[in-house]
């Protein structure tokens, strides 16, 4: 049977089993829009602004294993998503945004609403097509879903001109793609895991430092086995917090610019170091020549070669996907007779126990003004650490992932390697979708929340009971930051006057304010919120420390070994 | 260092843009680039002379070879292979100028292909060394045009680039 452009998308997605599609209708996707219309198999949620649409894709990915979808149309509803799509691509999550565009004898011209989206694109998602003919529209959508979670996932952009849309074809759905241009690696070189494994077992002061790769393959149960075989110390990256359970003693706490110091200094001061779908980034590793001065053994598994070698050269590379190559590690070292050595493990974990003493995580609390990281510790009491929970960026992002410690993957959920303001509570949406019992947290500040504080009238029309926790201390904190340690104090722009009562704010869109100002009402508040108005989106207005820092910080170009403490400032 | 890579890709609309904005979003040197179909007209093969530290091509290569267009990445310079670029020069050629002209293009095995009383176009083929020589070679205040394709490259002998 002949099919429409318009049917054939809603045909795919079916075929694809979406269940929900983020988006917002305009000129060039009408058509399609008719046709999501007509059925009900794919519900499409309204929201406010179109980078929100991909935030809440991108949400729905991250907290599953499924595709989020987001639908936009041509120029600006394409320009808007931009921001939500580089977001996905830095965090490599796999999303499919389907763009309206002008029709193809339009596309030129500037016509009304032309953007060209494929050219604004390109170097924000995996792959984009534009497509010219109708004949090629289901072939081109089934390849956009297979390259977005196959190999190393991430945002896939189709641009579908408005005249594909009314034109006809047969329609046919095709089972499996494969590409020539295209194959993902899987397995690991054999002979490269004995090497590692080899490395593994000699090393007396061996450090397991894993990224988000780990949570977006799905290997937490793998990772903690191998973890738990070995008995070595692990550490991960803010993408990677929830792959092996933060309650266990074995875990560091998180690395890098705000890391613990135990784990800064053990990823310093290790011989042997297993690098598990992580890059090494900036952000992570602080400069790379402080870090290389160390001589050490460094095995680095990755499902994408270009991220070995790139910041650091490595001893082992093994190119494959994360879980297939752990499974062979464990194989090969319960098969192995050596076994790690106990007195050199031993000693390590005492100099570990050393350095963990110094409780880099601690921070004063008194009675009259509420401490932001205080906010966090009862949030996590509150939900007995089983929320999910989105942030947005800046310090409450740090300060969120150094204090709630995450058991499960997939229940942290935060722009990472972008750093998008505002993309905690499209987020959360998207996690309230994709679970719809679920608690939802959204950690915030008075800056990130207003990047996309529209999305609370989505919430109202999708009953969506996010509970929002705004730390609010009148800065763009991690900027004033910044300008306190590095620029004198100037504190330039940094100050936000004129902030709207959030209470009244959240009253106004339908929703429940609260705002809590002393410390001894913050447990209380969270109660109230989480209990008494569970199936209500509550914004918690915490207003907090205006002077507060995140600590421990290791300067950007200083070494992870160079932090600065709590105390020392 | 000096490398010579060869790309074969889909030959799809926004393919050249991929790779040239691969190079310019990553701060990675083109010093020149070639690109045509191939004797498959759905694949297009492409050379890409670049500077760079042997990290730096590494990643080049890697980068290269994770867009979803790119089917084949060698670089020709990790072994033996051949260069050539093809040179079109216009040249006032006049009075005593005409003869010396026509001898220095013979010397480099250059062909004259379009003749006018004051004008000639030598065409030169060879590597970028030969070009330059020849450019060298000739009374610069003379030059009216030069235009030159990029390298293209080919591996010598076994050394093949084919899906």
């Amino acid at each position: 049977m002949q099919l429409t452009g318009a049917e054939i998308v809603i045909r795919c997605l079916q075929e694809e089993k979406v269940e929900h599609v983020f988006g917002y209708p305009g000129g060039s996707v009408l058509f399609i829009y008719d046709e999501l219309f007509k059925q009900d198999q794919v519900k499409h949620i309204l929201v406010r602004h179109e980078q929100a649409a991909i935030h809440a894709a991108d949400g729905y990915s991250r907290s599953s294993t499924k595709i989020g979808v987001a639908l936009v149309t041509s120029g600006p509803g394409a320009t808007n998503a931009v921001t939500g799509i580089a977001t996905a691509y830095m965090d490599s999550i796999p999303m499919v945004v389907i763009s309206g565009q002008v029709p193809t004898a339009y596309i030129g011209q500037d016509a009304f609403q032309e953007a060209d989206t494929v050219g604004i694109t390109r170097p924000c998602v995996k792959h984009n097509f534009l497509v010219k003919d109708v004949k090629d529209l289901a072939t081109t959508i089934k390849k956009a879903f297979y390259l977005a979670k196959t190999g190393r996932p991430g945002p896939v952009l189709v641009d579908i001109p408005k005249d594909i849309t009314v034109q006809k074809c047969e329609f046919h759905y095709p089972k499996s793609i494969s590409m020539r241009s295209y194959n993902p690696v899987v397995k690991g070189h054999t002979g490269q895991i004995k090497k590692a494994v080899q490395l593994l077992l000699e090393a007396k002061r061996p450090v397991i430092y894993t990224g988000g790769g780990v949570i977006l393959s799905d290997a937490s149960d793998k990772l903690t086995k191998l973890t738990r075989m070995l008995g070595y110390p692990i550490t991960q990256t803010l993408m990677g917090l929830g792959a092996y359970p933060a309650t266990d003693r074995q875990f560091l706490g998180m690395l890098g610019m705000h890391g613990t110091y135990e784990a800064n200094m053990a990823m310093q001061d290790c011989d042997v170091l297993l690098a598990i779908g992580a890059r090494f980034d900036d952000r992570v590793i602080g400069n790379p020549d402080h870090f290389c001065q160390v001589a050490r053994k460094i095995i680095h598994i990755d499902i994408d070669p270009s991220s070995i070698s790139k910041r650091v050269r490595v001893d082992v590379p093994i190119v494959g996907n994360v879980p297939d190559v752990l499974d062979e590690i464990i194989k090969q070292i319960e098969a192995a007779e050596g076994k790690p050595v106990e007195k050199h493990l031993a000693a390590w974990w005492k100099q570990i126990e050393e350095w963990r003493k110094v409780d880099s995580l601690k921070y004063k609390m008194g009675s009259d003004i509420i401490m932001p990281q205080y906010v966090v510790e009862k949030l996590y009491e509150v939900t007995g650490g089983d929320a999910f929970v989105c942030s947005d960026v800046g310090q409450h992002q740090m300060w969120a992932a150094q204090y709630y410690k995450f058991d499960k993957p997939r229940r942290w959920i935060n722009s990472g390697g972008l750093g998008t303001m505002g993309f905690g509570l499209p987020a959360a949406m998207g996690v309230r979708f994709v679970h719809p019992k679920a608690t939802v947290a959204c950690i915030t500040g008075e800056g990130s929340i207003q990047m996309n504080i529209q999305e609370l009238s989505t919430c109202k029309q999708f009953h969506l009971p996010v509970k929002i926790l705004c730390l609010n201390n009148g800065y763009l904190g991690m900027v004033r930051q910044w300008q306190q340690m590095f620029h004198g104090n100037r504190y330039a722009e940094s100050y936000v006057d004129a902030l709207p009562d959030f209470v009244k704010l959240a009253e106004a869109y339908g929703h429940v304010g609260i705002r809590v100002t002393k410390p001894a009402d913050v447990e209380p508040a969270i109660r109230e919120a989480f209990v008494k108005h569970k199936n209500e989106l509550v914004f918690l207005d915490f207003l907090t420390d205006k002077t507060a820092n995140v600590f421990p910080m290791v300067a950007a170009g200083k070494g992870l070994s160079e932090m600065i403490l709590a105390e020392e400032l | 260092m000096r490398h010579i890579i060869s790309i074969l890709i889909e030959n799809e609309s926004g393919a050249l843009s991929r790779v040239s904005g691969l190079f310019s979003a990553r701060g990675y040197n083109i010093e020149s680039l070639t690109v045509a179909p191939t004797e498959d007209p759905s694949l297009s093969r492409m050379t890409i002379i670049s500077i760079g530290s042997e990290e730096i091509i590494e990643q080049i290569t890697k980068q290269l070879n994770k867009l979803i267009d790119v089917v084949k990445v060698v670089d020709l310079s990790e072994a033996a292979h051949i260069e050539r670029e093809l040179m079109l020069v216009k040249v006032r050629a006049t009075g005593k100028d005409r003869d010396e002209m026509k001898r220095i293009a013979d010397i480099f095995r250059g062909r004259i292909i379009d003749v006018t009383e004051s004008t000639y176009v030598v065409e030169l083929t060879g590597n970028t060394a030969k070009m330059s020589a020849f450019l060298d070679a000739i009374d610069r205040s003379l030059i009216l045009e030069t235009v030159r394709t990029g390298t293209c490259g080919i591996g010598r002998g076994d050394r093949i680039l084919k899906v």
